[in-house]
């Protein structure tokens, strides 16, 4: 049962064999990284920036690298349990007689919508930049926290 | 002005190995050169100005930005789309450069370094006296 749980019915309508191969190397990872305790990876949703959320008992935060933004060019809202982050990455013209040798700096406009996992206080989000880390403190909503239920 | 793109930390695999574990990655740069001097900007997120080394010697420029951990130990990971650790990158520096006059400065995790180059020696025409 268990083995058939894992790698599921075999499914006919493949497209080449490699498919099904590239599949179960996959599955193989995955189940790798669980046995050995290891955060599963996921797959970036490849919109910028790139961020990490952990929690706590009571919090969720998100946090996000943005090198050279200031609270002023970050726009954050908060919509049931969605977080949208959006702002704008500028980087200063130099002076025309400058040569550039290495420019891999990237600037332009981004916005990104983070779903959490569970209902949040949206009242009470704050949210601080230090070093260039955004950092989104989101307080769980009462209904969301974890209840010890004593057994009498 | 266009989207920004999602760009991957790129990690780094220093010539020399580190006595500490952790992971090292490359910071991204734009370097340029102006006729007085040459100015690097870096991406260190995470970086304080307390945690960020740059030297400077035999041509050789190293940045090496420390950074803390900012998550404490009871949080557990939700979504993991980018690792932290330590910043390394060396260069080589090509331009004779006028070690007194360098100038760094770290704000919102973006260092920027003002490199000056040497004056060089100007010609002098010599002239010759009839005897």
């Amino acid at each position: 049962m268990i083995v058939r749980r894992m790698f599921n019915t075999p499914n006919w309508g493949w497209r080449s064999p490699f498919d099904e191969l590239e599949l179960l190397r996959n599955r193989m990872n995955t189940l790798s990284r669980t046995l050995s305790g290891e955060t599963p990876f996921q797959r970036s949703a490849g919109v910028f920036p790139l961020i990490n959320v952990t929690e706590d008992k009571d919090y969720y935060r998100v946090r996000a690298e943005l090198p050279g933004l200031s609270a002023e060019d970050l726009d954050i809202s908060i919509t049931g349990n969605s977080l949208a982050v959006s702002g704008e990455r500028k980087i200063s013209e130099e002076a025309k007689d400058a040569k550039y040798h290495r420019r891999e700096r990237e600037s332009g406009k981004f916005s990104r919508m983070i779903e959490l996992p569970d209902h949040v206080d949206g009242e009470k989000v704050e949210a601080k930049m230090a070093n260039g880390i955004l950092t989104v403190v989101l307080p769980k909503a009462e209904a969301a926290k974890p209840r010890q239920i004593k057994v009498k | 002005m266009a989207d920004i793109q999602v760009k991957e930390k790129q990690e780094s695999t220093p010539s020399v190995e580190q006595t500490t574990p952790g992971r090292t990655f490359m910071p991204a740069v734009d370097i340029f050169e102006t006729e007085r001097d040459i100015t690097l900007i870096a991406d260190m997120p995470g970086v304080s100005p307390d945690h960020l080394d740059i030297d400077l010697r035999e041509n050789t420029l190293t940045l090496v930005g420390d950074v803390a951990a900012s998550e404490s130990a009871d949080e557990a990971d939700v979504l993991r789309e980018y690792e932290t650790g330590k910043y390394f990158r060396q260069f080589t520096l090509s331009e004779v450069i006028d070690q007194g006059k360098i100038d760094a400065k770290l704000n919102d995790g973006v260092l920027r370094l003002s490199l000056p180059k040497v004056e060089k020696a100007k010609p002098r025409k010599i002239s010759v006296q009839p005897g």
